[in-house]
């Protein structure tokens, strides 16, 4: 699959030739993806087929194996403070939200901002606080994770991710840890920062998201990228049989 | 009763001692043991080898041995420090040994996820261990902190050996006066007791105020 830019955007994110081996596992092979600023990539696919595993790699959560991922034109550095700079730039949201058990919302939040940033605490709370107003859960501010619901949960993740301003935000399946509830009001918000422009990586199981907010659909199967497009064109016309395969099981309910 | 009263003053001067011994250690011992425990999860392979062999060392050899060696050995390649820091400085280095591993087991209760989420908001590892990892892992083992640091006032007693005039070595020269180790020794042995108690009380205090709300 050739690597493919929307509109004369610049790369935000650049992948070329990425294998990934876990012991004699072959997880990822040849992934050749970019991502312009602005635009917002689905990334779906079957359990096992290293959709997860690719994104977790943008910011080095995972190694890389081969090949080379740029974020915003500079390339991924190995480790160290070079590398935490970067993932200050490259937001994450889990699948088990992953907010610190010990500190309130607000200062999950603000804890990014004052010690990697170095933004003077009033300055980062008021940030906080119109992040946890934007995504809906300000009276939730002095709680701590535990007290809160897994859709209030990830919610204040995405707060978290946001108050590091990243150039890119990635999601890891973040609305499979909850109840069928609470996925909408994750998602709205989702649907919201695609709308404002956020450039976002986001591997769901959530077909009506990828519907409704993607620029592009990129499908995963047994570690490499099967086929990508237009949402449309992929759930009205998937060119592979492995697309077909996998959207013929999961588009029957 | 009366070996007892009569000697106040040097019995006093003991207990004194023993808390004094019994703080300074304590301190270093946890600065040891978060040290210790950071080396054995650092990302390095040396700095891990070098945790190991630290916790080896020192929980695997008796703490009477190292204060003998200490006190009597170190002198002889010329290095001397007064008996009460010489004896601090080993029961620090020792009940640290422990005190990593149990800092090591709170540290794994921590899920992998908090570590991820704390590198992906661009936390350097330090600063990771610092404000996500370390505040919820010695949470999970303050029980056993605690534990350590009574067996810590039970060890002091051992710097008796190495000339240290603590509760234990006053008590051993009180009765050598009066002859009465029944009065003597109950009486030291009640104020350990008072202090382990007091451990125990601060132990639970500091669990119920800083228990995480799940």
């Amino acid at each position: 699959m050739a690597p493919e830019t929307t509109g004369a955007n610049r790369p935000m994110v650049s992948v070329r030739g990425l294998n990934k081996w876990f012991g004699p596992l072959h997880v990822l092979k040849d992934i050749d993806l970019t991502v312009a600023a602005g635009e917002v990539v689905v990334v779906v696919g079957p359990s096992g087929s290293g959709k997860s595993t690719l994104c977790r790699c943008l910011n080095r959560l995972e190694t890389v194996g081969q090949g080379s991922i740029e974020i915003d034109g500079e390339p991924l550095p190995a480790e160290g403070r070079a590398l935490a700079r970067l993932r200050a730039d490259v937001g994450m949201v889990f699948q088990s939200f992953n907010l610190f058990g010990h500190k309130t919302v607000l200062d999950n939040i603000t804890l990014g901002p004052t010690r990697v940033r170095r933004i003077a605490r009033p300055e980062a709370r008021q940030q906080a606080m119109a992040l946890l107003e934007r995504v809906g859960i300000a009276d939730k501010a002095d709680h701590h994770p535990a007290q809160l619901s897994g859709g209030q949960q990830q919610r204040a993740a995405i707060a978290r991710a946001l108050a590091m301003q990243p150039k890119v935000l990635l999601f890891d399946e973040p609305t499979s840890a909850l109840d069928p509830e609470m996925v909408n009001e994750v998602l709205d918000v989702m649907v919201s920062l695609a709308a404002e422009g956020m450039t976002m990586i986001v591997v769901t199981h959530e077909m009506g998201f990828a519907r409704r907010a993607a620029d592009r659909v990129v499908f995963m199967d047994d570690g490499r990228i099967v086929e990508s497009g237009a949402p449309d064109d992929f759930f009205a016309a998937p060119r592979t049989e492995r697309a077909r395969d996998f959207l013929s099981k999961i588009l029957q309910h | 009763m009366e070996a007892l009263t009569s000697h106040l003053s040097e019995l006093g001067h003991g207990l004194v001692t023993t808390v004094e011994l019994t703080v300074v250690t304590t301190v270093g011992a946890m600065l040891l043991g978060i040290v210790v425990a950071t080396l054995r999860i650092a990302p390095v392979p040396l700095l891990r080898a070098i945790g190991t062999a630290y916790v080896e060392v020192f929980q695997n050899l008796p703490l009477l041995a190292l204060l003998v060696l200490f006190v009597f050995a170190l002198p002889t390649i010329g290095i001397t420090f007064p008996l009460f820091t010489s004896a601090a400085i080993v029961i620090a280095v020792y009940e640290g040994a422990y005190l990593a591993e149990a800092i090591r087991a709170g540290i794994n209760t921590v899920g992998v996820g908090q570590a991820e989420a704390a590198r992906a908001i661009g936390l350097t590892f330090g600063q990771s261990l610092r404000h996500v990892i370390l505040p919820q892992g010695l949470r999970a083992v303050i029980q056993p902190i605690g534990n350590i640091c009574i067996a810590l006032l039970m060890n002091t007693s051992l710097a008796a050996a190495v000339g240290v005039v603590e509760l234990t070595q006053a008590a051993n020269t009180v009765n050598l006066v009066e002859a009465q180790p029944i009065a003597v020794f109950t009486g030291a042995g009640l104020a350990y007791m008072l202090l382990a108690l007091i451990i125990g009380q601060v132990t639970g205090l500091l669990e119920r105020r800083l228990a995480i709300v799940r």
